[in-house]
C-alpha cells in the first residue's frame, strides 16, 4: 500500500518535470550576435558612473589594500563613481560581459575576439585618447585589439609565460622547452603545465621549432594535423606531469615542496618565490613563448560611453598603467609608464626583440589566423574538449 | 456554521487573532497549506525546475565562437557521453574513488559507532560524539589543504613512514581517495551510531545468554540489525564522493573526476549543455543506487 502511494507519487513528479522541460524548451529562442556597431565621433559630459569588469588586481580602488588605489583618483578627476567586479578566467568575463550589465572589460586576447564576434564590445576611436600616442607600437593594430583595421581597445600590459626551473634540478639554465616536452621523462613526476586549453599553443610553439615538417605559421592557427601532433606531445608530457596548475598560488607552493621542478610560469610567481628565498629562476627559452596581452574594452551595450572613454585614457596614463601593471607583475604598456616603476627591465618592458618571441594569447578559430586559405583551423571548442581528453 | 461549531459559546473574547486562530483549528487543511507552502514552494523551484532545466540544457547546444546556447534539440551531447572514452574512463575513475572512499568509511565507522553505541560510558561516549563532529567546524577547504601539505613530497606523512620505508603517495587518486575518505567520516559514523544504538541491549543479552560469543553476538546479531543504517552511512559518502571536484583539484594531481567535467565545461568551456549532460550521469547513478537500496529501509534511518 505504501509502497504504490510512493511509486504514483514519484511518477507525478516526473511526469510534473516532463511537462515542465516541454515548456522551458518551447520557451527558448536562439539570437545571433551582430556587429558592436559604429565607433564614437566625439565625446560628451561624463554620466557619473561606470561599471568595470576587470581581471583581479586590474582595478583597484582601496578595498583590498588601502595603499593600492588609482580607482579613486580616476573617481575624483572625471565624477566618473566605479563599481568594480573582476573575474578568474577569459571565458567568465565573457559570459559576464554578455549580460551587457559592465561598461568596460580588460580582455585578454582569448576572450577579445571573441567578443567583437560576438557583438558585445564596441569600436573604439582611438584619436579621441590623449594617451594612446605614447603606448608602445608593437603592442597596437594586433589581430587581438584590431579587426578588419578597426580598434577595438586599449592594450593595457603584458607578460610571456616563461619557463620557471628549480636552481639544484637544473645547474645549467634550460634553454629550450624539451625539459618540460622531449625531455621531461629526466625529471618525470617533476614536471608543471597550466591547466587551461590555451596551453596547447605552448605545445604548438614548440613544434614550431622542433618539427618544422609541420608547417605550424602560428600556434594558435592550427590545422587538424599540427593539432594532433601538439596533442600527441601533450599526451606524452601528462605521464611526467606532477600536477597542472591554474592558481598562481598553487604553483608557489609546489615548487617550494620541491614537488616541482620545472615548467610554464609567470615573471609574478617567480617573484613571489624569490621574496621567499626560493632556488628557482625563469628563462625565456629558444623556441619563444606563449604570453598575455589585455586590452581595455568599452561594451557595445554601454550607457556610460563618455566615462568608458575616460577609464580607457586614464588606464592607459603613465601613473595609473605603472601602478596597475606593476601590482599585477607584468610588464605596462608605454616608456612614459616606466618612469613611475624600478623594475621595468626584469619584465622587459620596451623590449620589442623580446615582446617579438611571444604569441599572445589569441582565440583559435575555424578561419585559420595564419592566412591560409586552403584548410580549416581547428577552433576553441575542439581545443577544449581535446585539453579535457588530454587530461583523461 | 463552523463558526457557530467553533467558538466556544463562552467565550466574550472576539479579536481578530482570537478569530483566525479558531478558523485555523477548525479547518486542518487551511492549516497544513500555509505551513507547508513555503518550504515546498522552495523544493520545487530548487530541485524539482533545477533538475528539469538540467535535463532540458542537456539536450540543447552552444555555438562554439560566440558563446550563445542554441535551443534546438539535439541528442549530440548524449550521444558522445556513451561514445567518447574521456567520460568513461573517468566515469569510472570517480566510480572507483566513490566505492574505495565508502568501503574505508564504513570500515573506520563501523568499530567507532559500535564502541560509542555499546561499549562506551556516557562520558566517553559525549568526549567521543564531540571529537567525531570537530572536523565539521574548520572549513573544508581547510582539511583538504591540510591533507595538501600533510601528502606533499617532504611532508608530514613521508617524515611519518620514511623509518619503515615508506613514501607519500603523492598528488593522485590514492591521495584524493585519502582527504575524502577523511571528509566524509563524520557523515557515516553518525547513521551508524544512531542505527546500533537503536539494537536493544536485551537482545545482546539474549545472544550472550543462549552462549554466543561477543563475535558472533556482533555478526549474527548486530551486523544484521545495524545494515539499514550502515547503508544509510553509503548513500551519504557516495553521494558526495560522486559530485566531488575540490579535493581532486588540490590533491588530485592531474587526474579528473566528473564534477571536474561540469565545472570545466560551465567555466571554462562555456558549454553550458554539455556540462548539463555530464551532470545527469552522476545523478543516474545515485538513483540507481537509491532504487537498489531502497529494500533494505535504509532510507527510513536517513
Amino acid at each position: 500500500m505504501i509502497r504504490t502511494m510512493t511509486r504514483g507519487r514519484a511518477a507525478a513528479v516526473i511526469a510534473g518535470a516532463a511537462a515542465l522541460s516541454l515548456v522551458l524548451a518551447g520557451c527558448g529562442t536562439s539570437n545571433g550576435g551582430g556587429k558592436g556597431g559604429e565607433a564614437v565621433e566625439k565625446l560628451g559630459e561624463n554620466e557619473g558612473k561606470i561599471s568595470i569588469l576587470a581581471w583581479p588586481a586590474l582595478a583597484e580602488d582601496g578595498t583590498n589594500d588601502p595603499s593600492v588605489d588609482w580607482v579613486t583618483p580616476f573617481e575624483e578627476a572625471t565624477g566618473c563613481q566605479a563599481e568594480i567586479k573582476t573575474f578568474g578566467t577569459s571565458d567568465e568575463a565573457f559570459s559576464l560581459m554578455k549580460t551587457g550589465s559592465y561598461d568596460v572589460v580588460s580582455a585578454s586576447g582569448d576572450a577579445s575576439l571573441r567578443m567583437v564576434a560576438a557583438g558585445i564590445v564596441q569600436p573604439v576611436n582611438t584619436d579621441l585618447l590623449k594617451n594612446y600616442d605614447d603606448i608602445y607600437d608593437y603592442l597596437k593594430d594586433k589581430p587581438w585589439n584590431t579587426v578588419d583595421g578597426e580598434s577595438y581597445g586599449v592594450p593595457h600590459g603584458y607578460g610571456a609565460n616563461v619557463l620557471l626551473y628549480d636552481k639544484t634540478a637544473f645547474p645549467e639554465a634550460p634553454t629550450s622547452w624539451d625539459v618540460v616536452f622531449d625531455k621531461a621523462s629526466q625529471n618525470s613526476g617533476k614536471i608543471t603545465a597550466y591547466d587551461s586549453p590555451i596551453y596547447i599553443a605552448d605545445a604548438a610553439v614548440y613544434l614550431m621549432a622542433h618539427q618544422p615538417e609541420l608547417g605550424i605559421e602560428n600556434p594558435y592557427s592550427l590545422d587538424q594535423k599540427q593539432f594532433d601532433a601538439a596533442i600527441d606531445l601533450l599526451k606524452q608530457q601528462r605521464a611526467h606531469v606532477s600536477e597542472y596548475w591554474a592558481d598562481y598560488l598553487k604553483e608557489v607552493q609546489s615548487f617550494q615542496s620541491g614537488a616541482t621542478v620545472a615548467g610554464t610560469s609567470w615573471q609574478v610567481i617567480q617573484n613571489t618565490l624569490d621574496a621567499e628565498g626560493g632556488n628557482t629562476a625563469v628563462t625565456l627559452p629558444e623556441e619563444g613563448a606563449t604570453g598575455w596581452s589585455d586590452t581595455w574594452m568599452i561594451s557595445s551595450k554601454t550607457e556610460a560611453p563618455n566615462c568608458s572613454y575616460a577609464w580607457l585614457d586614464y588606464i592607459a596614463s603613465p601613473e595609473a598603467n605603472a601602478a596597475a601593471t606593476a601590482y599585477f607583475g607584468e610588464a605596462p604598456s608605454s616608456q612614459a609608464a616606466c618612469d613611475f616603476r624600478d623594475d621595468c627591465d626584469v619584465y622587459h618592458a620596451g623590449d620589442a626583440e623580446y615582446a617579438d618571441q611571444i604569441w599572445y594569447w589569441t582565440t583559435p578559430i575555424e578561419e585559420c589566423l595564419d592566412g591560409r586559405t586552403d584548410v580549416t583551423c581547428v577552433d576553441y571548442a575542439a581545443w577544449t574538449k581535446a585539453w579535457q581528453e588530454i587530461k583523461g | 456554521m463552523t463558526s457557530t461549531t467553533t467558538a466556544p459559546p463562552t467565550h466574550r473574547d472576539t479579536t481578530l487573532a482570537r478569530r483566525v486562530s479558531s478558523f485555523l483549528h477548525a479547518h486542518p487543511g487551511v492549516r497544513l497549506t500555509l505551513l507547508l507552502t513555503a518550504p515546498l514552494t522552495w523544493l520545487g523551484v530548487v530541485y524539482i525546475v533545477a533538475l528539469a532545466l538540467l535535463l532540458v540544457t542537456a539536450f540543447w547546444s552552444t555555438d562554439s565562437f560566440t558563446g550563445d546556447i542554441d535551443t534546438s534539440f539535439t541528442l549530440e551531447n548524449i550521444v558522445s557521453l556513451f561514445t567518447e572514452s574521456l567520460y568513461q574512463t573517468v566515469t569510472l575513475r570517480t566510480l572507483l574513488v566513490a566505492i574505495t572512499v565508502t568501503v574505508i568509511d564504513v570500515l573506520v565507522a563501523l568499530p567507532i559507532a559500535f564502541y560509542m553505541a555499546k561499549v562506551a560510558s556516557p562520558r566517553t561516549k559525549r568526549m567521543l560524539m564531540i571529537l567525531v563532529l570537530m572536523p565539521l567546524w574548520a572549513s573544508y577547504l581547510v582539511k583538504v589543504y591540510a591533507w595538501r601539505s600533510v601528502l606533499a613530497e617532504n611532508g608530514l606523512l613521508s617524515w611519518l613512514v620514511a623509518p619503515v620505508g615508506g613514501d607519500t603517495p603523492g598528488y593522485g587518486v590514492t591521495a584524493t581517495i585519502i582527504a575524502i575518505s577523511y571528509l566524509w567520516l563524520p557523515f557515516v559514523i553518525l547513521p551508524i551510531h544512531a542505527g546500533m544504538e537503536r539494537v536493544p541491549d536485551s537482545l545482546l543479552e539474549a545472544s550472550s545468554d543462549l552462549g554466543a560469543r561477543s563475535w558472533r553476538t556482533l555478526f549474527s546479531v548486530v551486523l544484521p540489525l545495524a545494515v539499514p543504517a550502515i547503508i544509510a552511512g553509503t548513500i551519504f559518502s557516495f553521494a558526495l564522493t560522486l559530485g566531488d571536484y575540490i579535493t581532486v583539484r588540490i590533491v588530485g594531481g592531474t587526474s579528473q573526476m566528473l564534477g571536474n567535467l561540469v565545472y570545466d565545461n560551465v567555466g571554462s568551456a562555456n558549454n553550458l549543455p554539455l556540462a548539463s549532460a555530464i551532470a545527469l550521469i552522476p545523478i543516474a547513478i545515485i538513483f540507481l543506487y537509491l532504487f537498489i537500496v531502497r529494500r533494505s529501509g535504509a532510507l527510513n534511518n536517513l
